[in-house]
């Protein structure tokens, strides 16, 4: 129980990050109404992410404890609170009508604000813990979290999704928790018995000393563990049918954020063996998973009725392409994962605020009865068009800028990789431009009723999509090369 | 501490967790619900026997507490409330298997091997204690996870998991000086699983009187 340690925390930066997300957790489970509730839960999201930037500006020593930050962590850090903060601001336009339909009531709507908090503080958690036990512990609680808030709906699917959710996360949370063990037992000679032996600073020091087969193991139980996570075939089953049948907003998050939290847990785990010189190559094993998820998921985009069931997998396919990134390292490739990845989520998350809004005016998520949105919703409409090529990765935007240095850089090394990587592309590209057409263009079909959509966090996603694409800041690009020169 | 560790010690060690594994067995051919969590309630009692003899020849006071939550929770409350279940929902005659019982024991078998042969190669340098324990660990957690694929029914997937974190908790004891940390964590999350489990049984049972996964089954994938 680490949070007696937090009893009387040291108000800084660092602890805001997480003081802040489960303090509004607290206030907005007693706190009843709509209105109050849903602008308090944007209004923390927004805190959490000044005391981020904050973080970032004045990075503190690190000190031993349970948490700690450094350069890679703290990009992720960002990218959550970010776009936890702008999906808060979209979750309030969203919930809101979705109370007036009467799909959701007050109840579950404070629980949902709950668990959105909730959610953040174990994301959080996860990515400043200095300890592998403690971020299995908060993978674990934002699994939970998450689980609960794909069943609030309640109907037959919603519980089915949440159900297979719930037995799949188990089981990948499971595996990554004896993974974790292994860890520890490959440590305890070598660092000692206790406390020491769990925590990160200490365990990346010392990893060259490790017994290599224990370490060899614990990874294959991790990557099985924390891939379930990130959503990469063969153990993605879960992720279409929670994407679709949760609120939107969760779907956002889940796509933008949860997959990114997963898959920095896999990424400090593979700086532990690639520090070991005895231990095997973790990058050939993500470079396989990666691949398979992105061709797999490539061919399933053209099966899809259900839109956020298409986007779903698209998540599964972009996953599976970072994975492929980080698998090949190198400081080039992995400067190309991160920058996709943070693409990524801006351009998913952007895609499910609009997919929401038309979901809602339409009241449906059949793919063949969404018709002409450009049309109908001119404003919602030009958002997924955008948003739709953005993540089929056409220039000029930030995604083709991610996916040309992922080919160029496996191109220039592996050239034989290059060709399934394309392929994959390619495959995908097809099938969303094919729907693409069909949902945007054309006679519009179903209610054309105007919708009352806040298109603030949409546009400012995409925005910051299209900048990226043209012009990265000289800082930034320092800053994800010292990331990707960290990762190996 | 080692040096304190007399053959008899760590024969009883790797008796409790063998037989551990033996009631993982045991849960894969039971074919009636109460017979399921019997099994399932006799293999806490063992699990909290064999952390409680860990914390005895590990000198860890603090590994007595994790056998105290595995035998309250594990073996009485939530056995107790799964039967509650059971009887309320009326499903206590049969279990459905996806496979037949004869093919799950081999396969089980198999996976048990597996184990053995990947963990004691990896571990050949550990301590004896920890190396045979982790390896039954594993045994346990393949066998619990094989139980959650062989079963419909949402009762005994629950026990399939809960089985499988039995075997969680065998490897985190086994870990020697493994902090607090990790150990309450697992009984924690037993416990907010259960809960979540709860409610999804429940929610399930009213929406549609059934905790037979397969009557979920039917909405799987594209709706048109």
């Amino acid at each position: 129980m680490n949070f007696a340690l937090w009893a009387l925390p040291p108000f800084d930066a660092l602890h805001a990050v997480l003081i802040i997300p489960a303090g509004a957790a607290v206030l907005l489970a007693l706190l009843p109404g709509y209105w109050l509730a849903a602008r308090l839960n944007a209004l923390a999201a927004l805190a959490t992410l000044i005391a981020a930037v904050l973080l970032v500006l004045e990075r503190p020593a690190n000190s031993g404890g349970y948490l700690f930050v450094d350069d890679l962590n703290i990009v992720f850090v960002v990218l959550s609170t970010f776009v936890g903060f702008t999906t808060a601001v979209f979750s309030a336009s969203y919930i809101g009508h979705e109370l007036e339909i009467g799909r959701l009531t007050p109840r579950y709507l404070r629980f949902y604000h709950t668990m959105y908090q909730t959610l953040m503080f174990a994301m959080n958690l996860g990515l400043l813990a200095n300890n592998i036990g403690l971020m299995w512990v908060a993978i674990e609680l934002a699994t939970l979290t998450t689980v609960l808030m794909v069943g609030i709906y309640r109907t037959h699917e919603a519980l089915e999704a949440a159900w297979k959710y719930f037995i799949l996360g188990s089981v990948g949370i499971a595996l990554a928790l004896f993974g974790t063990i292994l860890v520890y037992m490959a440590a305890r000679p070598v660092i000692g018995e206790g406390h020491d032996a769990m925590v990160w600073t200490a365990l990346i020091e010392k990893a060259h000393a490790f017994s290599p087969e224990l370490l060899n193991v614990a990874f294959v139980f991790l990557m099985l563990g924390y891939g379930t996570k990130v959503g990469l075939a063969p153990l993605h089953a879960w992720l279409p049918d929670a994407h679709a049948e949760g609120p939107t907003p969760i779907s956002a998050v889940l796509s933008g954020l949860l997959l990114n939290v997963a898959l920095y847990a896999l990424l400090r785990f593979k700086m532990l063996l690639a520090a070991n010189p005895a231990a095997l190559a973790p990058g050939p094993l993500m470079v396989t998973m990666g691949l398979v998820s992105l061709i797999f998921a490539g061919f399933m985009l053209y099966r899809r009725r259900d839109i956020k069931r298409m986007f779903a997998f698209s998540s599964i396919e972009h996953m599976g392409l970072i994975t492929f990134a980080f698998g090949m390292g190198g400081a080039l490739a992995n400067f190309a994962g991160l920058l996709h990845m943070t693409m990524h989520s801006l351009t998913k998350s952007a895609i499910f605020f609009a997919v929401g809004h038309i979901a809602q005016v339409k009241s449906t998520q059949k793919l063949a009865d969404i018709r002409g949105l450009t049309v109908s919703h001119p404003a919602l409409g030009w958002g997924l068009v955008i948003g739709v090529v953005a993540i089929a990765g056409l220039p000029p935007l930030g995604i083709f800028m991610s996916e040309f240095l992922i080919v160029s850089s496996t191109f220039a090394r592996e050239p034989l990789l290059a060709v399934p990587v394309v392929f994959g592309l390619l495959v995908a590209f097809g099938a969303l431009m094919l729907r693409l057409g069909e949902v945007a263009f054309g006679e519009p079909v179903g209610s054309t009723a105007p919708v009352e959509a806040s298109y603030v966090p949409l546009f400012a996603h995409l925005g910051l999509v299209a900048v990226a694409g043209i012009y990265l800041p000289a800082p930034l690009v320092e800053w994800f090369q010292s990331v990707a020169r960290l990762l190996g | 501490m080692n040096g304190q560790l007399t053959s008899m010690s760590l024969d009883i060690a790797h008796m409790l967790a063998g037989a551990l594994v033996l009631l993982s067995f045991m849960l894969l051919y039971q074919d009636r619900m109460y017979g399921l969590l019997n099994v399932f309630a006799l293999q806490a009692v063992v699990l909290s026997a064999s952390v409680a003899w860990q914390a005895h020849i590990q000198h860890a006071p603090h590994l007595y507490v994790t056998a105290m939550i595995a035998l309250v929770l594990k073996a009485i409350v939530i056995p107790l409330a799964l039967r509650r279940v059971v009887a309320k929902l009326g499903i206590h005659r049969t279990i459905e298997t996806v496979v037949g019982i004869g093919p799950t024991m081999l396969a089980g078998m198999g996976l048990v091997a597996l184990s053995m042969v990947v963990m004691l190669k990896a571990t050949a340098h550990a301590d004896p204690l920890a190396r045979e324990d982790l390896a039954f660990a594993l045994s346990v957690v393949l066998l619990g996870l094989m139980m959650m694929v062989t079963r419909r029914n949402a009762v005994s997937q629950v026990v399939g998991f809960m089985s499988l974190e039995n075997g969680l908790i065998l490897a985190a004891a086994g870990a020697k000086g493994m902090p607090l940390v990790v150990e309450i964590s697992v009984a924690f999350s037993v416990l907010v699983a259960f809960i979540v489990i709860g409610v999804f049984l429940f929610r399930i049972r009213e929406r549609f009187d059934s905790v037979d996964v397969q009557a979920l089954d039917v909405f799987r994938g594209e709706r048109q």
